[in-house]
């Protein structure tokens, strides 16, 4: 029979080769073959690893449809929220390498340990500070206001620690606040109602918070939700510095 | 223990003008005493500068020279590159403030090349 270099395409395209991590800090990848389906995402392939060819693989998602924020990986170098990465995105040559999230212990397998990503959010005062009761009325806050844009434009992040895995200063810097503590603190400064502005500017000052930043924009580039967190670091560097210069910090 | 990222999350336009603006940075910090020896033969007689002047008069030097500029130029552009997106409210061109970063550079690098 002759193989057309069609019939040789579809061949390779009909299975992936997937390397997966296998075990905590200290492990090693291990490869799988895994048939290739249309508008598959990477988390079908790790579920179908997991449901069929090694039910020890240990991973984490709920939701399926990007909005839990607990699937993120890292794809072939770059961490991505899985649920929502077409094996086409990511996988041009066929071949896969899916490992836990960067920058954060190992517990087993696919799954990083969460806790000091979300320990930081309580850090730099993430907990919105309410000001009014039930008896107070309502505050009113202009759609159109630029406080209100600028939380708009931040306040959709699912907590999937995307932008944490990729930001070398968490690396460099163990303490470093992180992208998305700091984005939280952002949108919170921006809130007319809060009542912990001086305490929250004075949790993401210096060394370990906005300050660190390098303006990488690995952050930037990386979060699915398409927020910015280096414009929300930014924008809380001039709230802190312009605090300090009155003498508020 | 932890894992950091390689090469591969690091390839992308935000994370290259850091890299230009570091290792240029870095480049004119050593260049510096180069260059303050060279002022230096100055204030020690007029001789000594216009035999040293006729040094860097070599191709290889112009050479060298011209990476200087270059250098100078990208370090500029990427310190206000940074300055714009730390000061101005951006959102969507912070890719396309590499870009010009990198734009102005060369043409400054050129400008000096042709003897404008
Ligand atoms: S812009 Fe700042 S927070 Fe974002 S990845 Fe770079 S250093 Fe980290
Ligand atoms: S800012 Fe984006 S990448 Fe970071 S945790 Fe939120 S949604 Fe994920
Ligand atoms: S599983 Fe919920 S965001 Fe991916």
């Amino acid at each position: 029979m002759v193989i057309s270099p069609r019939d040789a395409d579809d061949a390779r395209m009909s299975t992936l080769d997937v390397r997966v991590w296998r075990g905590g800090a200290e492990g090693s990848f291990q490869s799988f073959e895994v048939p290739r389906h249309e508008s598959q995402t990477v988390l079908d392939v790790v579920t179908h690893i997991q449901r069929v060819l090694e039910p020890a693989l240990a991973y984490r998602f709920a939701c399926r449809v990007g909005m839990c924020g607990s699937c993120a990986m890292t794809v072939n170098g770059v961490a991505r929220w899985t649920c929502r990465t077409h094996v086409d995105q990511v996988a041009a040559d066929g071949s896969l390498e899916i490992a836990p999230l960067r920058n954060l212990p190992v517990i087993r397998d696919l799954v990083a340990d969460m806790r000091e990503f979300f320990h930081k959010w309580a850090a730099a005062r993430g907990a919105f500070a309410p000001t009014r009761t039930k008896r107070d009325d309502f505050a009113r806050v202009a759609p159109e206001s630029a406080a209100r844009r600028a939380i708009d434009a931040a306040i959709e992040c699912i907590g999937c620690g995307v932008c944490y895995g990729s930001c070398d200063v968490v690396t460099w810097n163990p303490d470093y606040l992180g992208p998305a503590a700091l984005n939280r603190a952002w949108t919170l400064v921006q809130d007319v109602r809060d009542g912990a502005r001086g305490e929250r500017l004075a949790a993401v000052a210096g060394d370990a918070g906005c300050q660190a930043c390098h303006t990488h924009l690995s952050c930037t580039e990386r979060c699915p939700k398409g927020i910015s967190p280096t414009a929300g670091i930014a924008g809380l560097k001039r709230a802190v510095a312009a605090a300090a210069l009155r003498g508020k910090l | 223990m932890r894992r950091g990222n390689d090469l591969r999350a690091r390839n992308h336009p935000g994370y290259w003008a850091f890299v230009v603006h570091r290792v240029s940075g870095l480049a004119l910090a050593a260049f510096l005493p180069l260059h303050f020896w060279a002022l230096g033969r100055a204030l020690e007689g007029a001789g000594r500068l216009e035999s040293f002047l006729r040094w860097t008069d070599q191709p290889l030097v112009k050479f060298a020279e011209w990476g200087i500029v270059l250098l100078l130029a990208a370090h500029f552009a990427g310190g206000l590159r940074i300055l714009a997106l730390e000061f101005l409210s951006w959102r969507d061109w912070q890719k396309s403030l590499a870009a010009v970063a990198a734009a102005f550079s060369l043409a400054a690098a050129l400008a000096f090349a042709l003897g404008l």
